[in-house]
């Protein structure tokens, strides 16, 4: 079996033509890539909306709620029949499959987006507008980085949901990956089948990996905690002089005037001094 | 100059949080709210850059009325400090100081120059510029939470408890940074505090409120702790305020008594006394040793350094406090570079505050008035 699906995969006539692997596979990225980009078009600001606001939040859970408990075949029967008479040509399965795709995404970007912002650290939200950052400011500024760690898991876990469910545009006869397995599944050819899933577990994880580097590049290290590894190693806990980064009482720390002054020295800048 | 005129604040609820609160901070000045805790000082400081809306009243800044002027120029023009500091997470701490001077459209290079040029006044170490808060100790995040404040030099700074997170001995070592910074900067200061304490130590002039957020008192910390105008206040600026108020009245001259020293590495031998102060090259203290317990050579390990060391211009209750303190009974006077000048024992100090005047008081028909 396994030599089976090893030889298939490796078959130089299974990597071309119209419904070769690549293509398939571009059709699949290209099905999951729009359907992510329209549902994070809503899903973020929304989400963001939420947060920043406070507003509304109960009708998003319940709508993210409700959307996730909606069958994605259902839907995709569903929308085949009511959008199938009004569209033409191929656009009248790829626009119900990319709709299903999109309402999948859509609770796990909403969530991801407004749990970010609503748990960004109220004291920052309070400073930052102290200082007169306007509404906007807040949010571009001061939310919406913080919240990125969220939004990034809210993506994700999206991604992953949305190409391994992309699979079921071929049911209503459009490309992707599916094909291998609807196909594989009318003609009995069980290798072929196990191909594509393989495939399509293999594109899963790149797409993530890919979410991964850009979510790295794009968090700042301060929410992420890889601070540690990057210049030099952790801050002492404490170099308001009361103790050294050792952790050893410095000389005389507890005489308190003593430290006083050492720290009046410090400050008059006649005796260095490393605080770390 | 903040003025406040009649401010009222009532909340939805209907919770009257400040009530008809009328009150002069001087420019330069420190100003203290001091009270319990609901007793409406946040509400009253976060009126002043409107972060909250007053009910009714008006609060001026230098003649300018705050509800007539925009928001987000009113808040840039003023630095604003919070108990947990607020800094921005995703920030490094050159970033955080720069936040007003980039939404006041400040270049880069002019920003980080003021940040560095911040960082070392508010006594932050170079290394600590590409820091995130979160490798930041609460010391130094409130450090850096006061120089952001400081960044685009701000003539009003509105601090809410911005020490009382911190442990006691960093707490001190901020305030005391603190005033220094304020002795070069002279800003207009209100600063909100439920710590009479603190209050006291700061505030160039200290308002108390009480719970419904009704002024009780208005005078300088002298003034407060002498002449308190009825049991509330007598009762929160508590029991040991005639000791507290020696913090007034400085050191007169005392009559200090030289002290024999020894180093690290010396050994004993030939001091009689019962206790000998230990003091390193510079002179500076470092501990007391009971000579009769030492075989040897003086280790660090040896010394009792549970005194506390009071400078010679300082006020007297650092003076009375170190000789109290000290396990020889002969408290540790220095100078202002800490070096060693002298001992002196408790009774000579209380001697001293026998003969001292009381601290001087302003016009008791104007209690209103700073007396400094
Ligand atoms: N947003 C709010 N809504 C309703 N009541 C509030 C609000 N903020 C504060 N209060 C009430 O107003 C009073 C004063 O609060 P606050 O100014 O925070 O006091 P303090 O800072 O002195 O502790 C308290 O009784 C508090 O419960
Ligand atoms: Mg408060």
């Amino acid at each position: 079996m396994i030599n089976d699906v090893a030889s298939w995969l490796l078959d130089p006539a299974h990597w071309t033509g119209p419904d070769g692997v690549p293509a398939r596979t571009w059709e699949h990225i290209w099905y999951s890539g729009v359907s992510l980009l329209i549902a994070s078009l809503i899903a973020v600001p929304a989400g963001l909306l939420i947060g920043h606001t406070g507003r509304g939040r109960v009708v998003a859970v319940n709508l993210a709620g409700a959307a996730r408990a909606v069958p994605s075949l259902g839907l995709l029967f569903i929308m085949v029949l009511f959008l199938g008479p009004r569209l033409s040509g191929d656009a009248a399965s790829l626009w119900p499959s990319l709709i299903v795709l999109i309402v999948l995404a859509i609770p796990p970007i909403l969530s991801g987006a407004y749990a970010g912002v609503e748990g960004v650290d109220p004291a920052a939200r309070d400073a930052a507008r102290g200082m007169g950052m306007t509404g906007w400011e807040v949010l571009s500024r001061v939310e919406v980085p913080c919240a990125l760690p969220l939004i990034f898991s809210g993506l994700r876990s999206a991604a992953l949901q949305v190409v391994a469910t992309a699979t079921i545009a071929a049911i209503v006869g459009i490309g992707g990956l599916g094909r291998l397995l609807i196909d594989g599944q009318a003609i009995r050819d069980f290798p072929q089948m196990v191909s594509g899933a393989l495939l399509v577990a293999v594109l899963a994880l790149l797409v993530d990996l890919a979410l991964a580097g850009v979510q790295r590049y794009a968090v700042s290290p301060g929410l992420t905690g890889r601070t540690t590894t990057r210049g030099g190693g952790r801050a002492a806990t404490d170099a308001d002089g009361t103790t050294d980064a050792d952790g050893i009482p410095a000389p005389g720390a507890v005489f308190a005037g003593e430290k006083e002054l050492a720290v009046r020295r410090e400050a008059g800048k006649t005796e260095p001094r490393h605080n770390s | 100059m903040i003025v406040f005129d009649g401010v009222t604040k009532r909340y939805p609820g209907g919770t009257v949080a400040v009530d008809n609160l009328s009150l002069v901070a001087p420019n330069g000045k420190i100003t203290v709210l001091v009270g319990p805790s609901g007793c409406g000082k946040t509400t009253s400081l976060r009126m002043v850059n409107r972060m909250i809306r007053p009910t009714s009243g008006t609060i001026t800044l230098d003649g300018r009325d705050t509800a007539r002027m925009k928001e987000s120029d009113l808040r840039r023009g003023m630095g604003y400090v919070i108990q947990h500091a607020g800094l921005f997470p995703h920030r490094t701490v050159l970033e955080n100081i720069g936040t007003v001077p980039r939404l006041l459209g400040w270049d880069r290079r002019r920003t980080d120059a003021r940040a560095h040029e911040l960082m070392e006044q508010v006594g932050l170490d170079e290394v600590f510029a590409s820091r995130y808060p979160s490798q930041l100790s609460g010391g130094q995040q409130q450090r850096v939470g006061v120089a952001r404040a400081l960044a685009a030099d701000p003539p009003v700074l509105l601090m809410d408890e911005p020490f009382s997170a911190v442990d006691p001995v960093v707490r001190e070592q901020l305030q005391d940074e603190f005033l220094r910074l304020q002795d070069e900067l002279g800003k207009t200061i209100l600063f909100v505090t439920h710590d009479i304490d603190e209050a006291i130590k700061l505030g160039d002039q200290i308002a108390v409120l009480r719970v419904g957020g009704v002024l009780a008192q208005l005078a300088d910390p002298a003034y407060l702790l002498n002449h308190p105008v009825d049991d509330f206040v007598a009762d929160f600026v508590g029991r040991d305020r005639g000791y507290r108020a020696l913090s007034f009245q400085p050191t007169p001259r005392l009559p200090l008594r030289p002290e024999r020293t020894l180093l690290i590495g010396e050994t004993t031998q030939g001091v009689a006394q019962d206790w000998a102060l230990v003091v390193d090259d510079a002179n500076h203290p470092l501990g007391w040793v009971e000579p009769r317990r030492v075989t040897g050579e003086i280790r660090s390990e040896m010394l009792h350094r549970g005194g506390t060391v009071a400078r010679a211009s300082g006020p007297l209750r650092g003076a009375l406090d170190a000789a109290l303190s000290s396990p020889s009974r002969r408290g540790v006077i220095v100078d202002d570079s800490g070096s060693l000048v002298g001992t002196v024992q408790a009774h000579e100090v209380l001697n001293a505050i026998e003969e001292a005047a009381r601290p001087e008081v302003a016009d008791p028909t104007n209690p209103g008035a700073p007396a400094r």
